[in-house]
């Protein structure tokens, strides 16, 4: 008999039901929520008076409408976001379920805060109506998004009707040489496989450089696991894992916590187990990437120039005709003679307290290029204290960013932080679709330190050459 | 839920990859706590200049499609965030069905729980349905669920696959939520062993 891939294991150890074609039921063990895809389904529950099944396991925290500036106790001036807030606020209570309202200092990004608070275990389902769960698959736990019926059905009966997708794995083998993240490793594999390339799949990354990567890289990489197309990404717990989950609000304790540890060590996947597509990447042959188009699949090194559309085959000719266009890019030109008026740190991606700090230590003593405009927005309001504490405020500040309070902000624009009409970011966060940060907004995503350096130099940059020059 | 069965109706041409969910419904008309009404914005940024005036070459802007009850469109239709409003926007304008040769997972889910048939072919049928569908609105199409077959303007059958589950589910109009309930003793069941087993959690 093969083995079993780790979400082979997960999946078996929540089945709760299975019917003759395939279709099971699996229970979900932490539902996270947020205000912008949960109110209809908490009106559907009470238009058939029904209950949340599990309270106690579902989470809720608003952060896509939040407005991040430090005045934000007057409250939310536009009245539909001012509505959906408050419609969350009512639900949490309604239903008695768990909350972080705005005004707490835990309140940030949902897939921040889960791991943060120790909600996020290893071997755990988790869902959220948000694709970006896929964060959580850091932990070794299955988790991914769902749309607001599916919100709903979880709220219900704690369980949702999935059919099992196919495994894949993403080895990334060696060591990443220097000035290159967490982040370029996963934009590079989208780069590679294309936003569809992980369509029907659930990755597993393993090898060397993801084992190197702290808990925040790895959270990085399966962040954007949807970008690939995949329902979720997963990495087997270790003991970097265990350390990050110890002591955590919500982690076990006690014996509970030997019992889990027990359990979690066992989840890996076998080495006879059977992987319907593999994919390898030596890490020594990642760059520090940028994306040139409208999807995180147009990635390119730093080193190379923007693309043609004659470059591409079939319907992507068009679309990167269309991209170009949106992007306001000519074919051949550098990437790294391309100007932006905007940088964004922040994000589910790279919003926690590493991606400040490295982003930090690329800043210091430096100043924002003439003309740009730079916004951090930390994770939580935990990331925020925790940067305070360590001065990598006052870093940016110096440097001339603004230094925000937690949510998604300009990664989706939903609050007030949005880019102008054809103006350009080197963002950190993990869409460049047209329109997302704002009507008619560029978006450049990279990591960190790919933005701090174009931050300081006005244009697209190499990190490798600002890290020369503080060596 | 809605039930699907069998449409005949105007196709719409849109044969670009990757169309994602920001596209299909931007962010600004995420803030709704209601699902009716979004079908208005579907599509907004490509279907509207910046003062709300339409853009005259989009497919749905012209005499031909305004009326489109089937979405013909390029690969990974649906990619990006789970909103399912992108699905509601889709139904609010009128359109019941979408052919393309591949979706994005929670968009493709999304669309069974509110009475939309998403259709995947392979790229030469799609081509070929694509053609039948810039013909305008005299090419009528039809999509019958009940015997998985679509039929061109031309009379041409084109056969598809989908999962007898949903199959049923959308003939039927079945709210998941009922189903699973019914299944409440399985899942009581399995909250106790894991009470023992992983009282963690």
């Amino acid at each position: 008999m093969t083995g079993k891939t780790l979400y082979d294991k997960i999946w078996d150890a929540h089945l709760v039901d299975q019917a003759e074609d395939g279709t099971c039921l699996i229970y979900i063990d932490r539902h996270l929520v947020h205000e912008v895809t949960s109110p209809q389904a908490f009106e559907g529950l009470r238009m058939t008076g029904r209950k949340v099944r599990a309270p106690e396991k579902t989470i809720a925290v608003p952060d896509h409408n939040v407005p991040t500036t430090l005045d934000r106790e007057k409250g939310i001036e536009n009245e539909e976001s001012r509505i959906q807030v408050e419609a969350l606020d009512r639900n949490a209570r309604d239903f008695g379920i768990n909350y972080y309202p705005v005004s707490d200092i835990r309140q940030g990004i949902v897939h921040i805060i889960g791991p943060e608070q120790g909600w996020t275990l290893p071997g755990m389902t988790i869902v959220c109506g948000d694709s970006h769960t896929a964060t959580h698959g850091a932990f070794g736990a299955l988790a991914h998004g769902i749309g607001t019926s599916e919100v709903e059905h979880v709220l219900a009966t704690q369980t949702l009707i999935q059919k099992k997708s196919k495994n894949m794995k993403v080895e990334i083998t060696g060591t990443l040489p220097p000035g290159v993240t967490a982040k370029d490793i996963t934009l590079s594999v989208i780069g590679q496989t294309g936003t569809a390339g992980g369509t029907g799949y659930v990755i597993e990354y393993c090898g060397e450089a993801i084992r190197a990567l702290s808990m925040e890289g790895r959270m990085t990489v399966c962040n954007m696991a949807i970008e690939g197309g995949a329902r979720a990404g997963l990495i087997a717990p270790d003991e970097k894992t265990f350390d990050y989950v110890k002591g955590r609000p919500h982690a076990p304790k006690g014996a509970q916590w030997e019992a889990a540890l027990a359990w979690w060590k066992t989840l890996k996947s076998d080495d006879d187990a059977h992987w319907d597509k593999v994919v390898t990447i030596r890490a020594e042959d990642i760059a520090p990437v940028v994306t040139w188009g409208t999807s995180p699949e147009d990635v390119l090194p730093i080193t190379g120039v923007v693309p043609a559309p004659e470059d591409f085959q079939g319907g992507k000719v068009e679309a990167a005709r269309r991209s170009l266009d949106y992007m306001g890019l000519t074919p051949g030109t550098p990437l790294n003679e391309i100007k932006v008026d905007a940088v964004f740190i922040g994000s589910c991606t790279n919003g926690r307290i590493e991606d400040l700090r490295a982003a930090a230590e690329i800043l210091k003593g430096r100043k924002l290029a003439e003309g740009v405009r730079g916004m951090v927005v930390p994770g939580s309001g935990l990331v925020r204290a925790q940067a305070e504490e360590e001065g990598l405020d006052k870093v940016f500040t110096e440097a001339g960013f603004e230094w925000r309070l937690a949510g998604c902000s300009m990664c989706l624009g939903m609050n007030p932080d949005q880019l102008a009409p054809g103006e350009r970011c080197a963002a950190t966060s993990n869409r460049n679709f047209e329109g997302r940060m704002g009507r008619g907004g560029r978006t450049h995503l990279m990591s960190p330190v790919m933005a701090a350096a174009a931050a300081i130099t006005g244009h697209l940059t190499d990190v490798r050459e600002l890290m020369a020059e503080t060596v | 839920m809605e039930k699907f069965e069998k449409l005949t109706g105007i196709a719409a041409p849109l044969p670009l990859v990757n169309v994602d969910t920001d596209m299909i419904i931007p962010k600004q008309f995420l803030k709704t706590i209601k699902r009716e009404g979004l079908g208005v914005n579907l599509f907004d940024e490509m279907r509207y200049d910046e003062n709300g005036n339409e853009k005259p070459g989009f497919v749905l802007n012209q005499p031909a499609w305004r009326e489109a009850q089937i979405l013909v469109a390029g690969d990974n239709f649906g990619c990006g965030s789970s909103r399912e409003h992108a699905p509601w926007a889709i139904k609010d304008f009128g359109i019941r069905c979408v052919i393309a040769p591949g979706f994005a997972d929670i968009f493709f889910n999304n669309c069974f729980k509110n009475g939309i048939l998403p259709i995947v072919l392979p790229q030469e049928k799609v081509d070929i349905l694509m053609k039948d569908a810039e013909k305008g609105a005299n090419a009528r199409m039809s999509v019958d669920l009940e015997n998985q077959v679509i039929t061109t303007s031309d009379g041409e059958e084109i056969a598809f696959e989908v999962d007898p589950f949903r199959k049923h589910c959308l003939l039927e109009g079945l709210d998941d939520i009922g189903l699973t309930l019914e299944k409440a003793t399985a899942i009581d069941g399995f909250e106790s062993r894991m009470a023992q087993e992983r009282p963690w959690v």
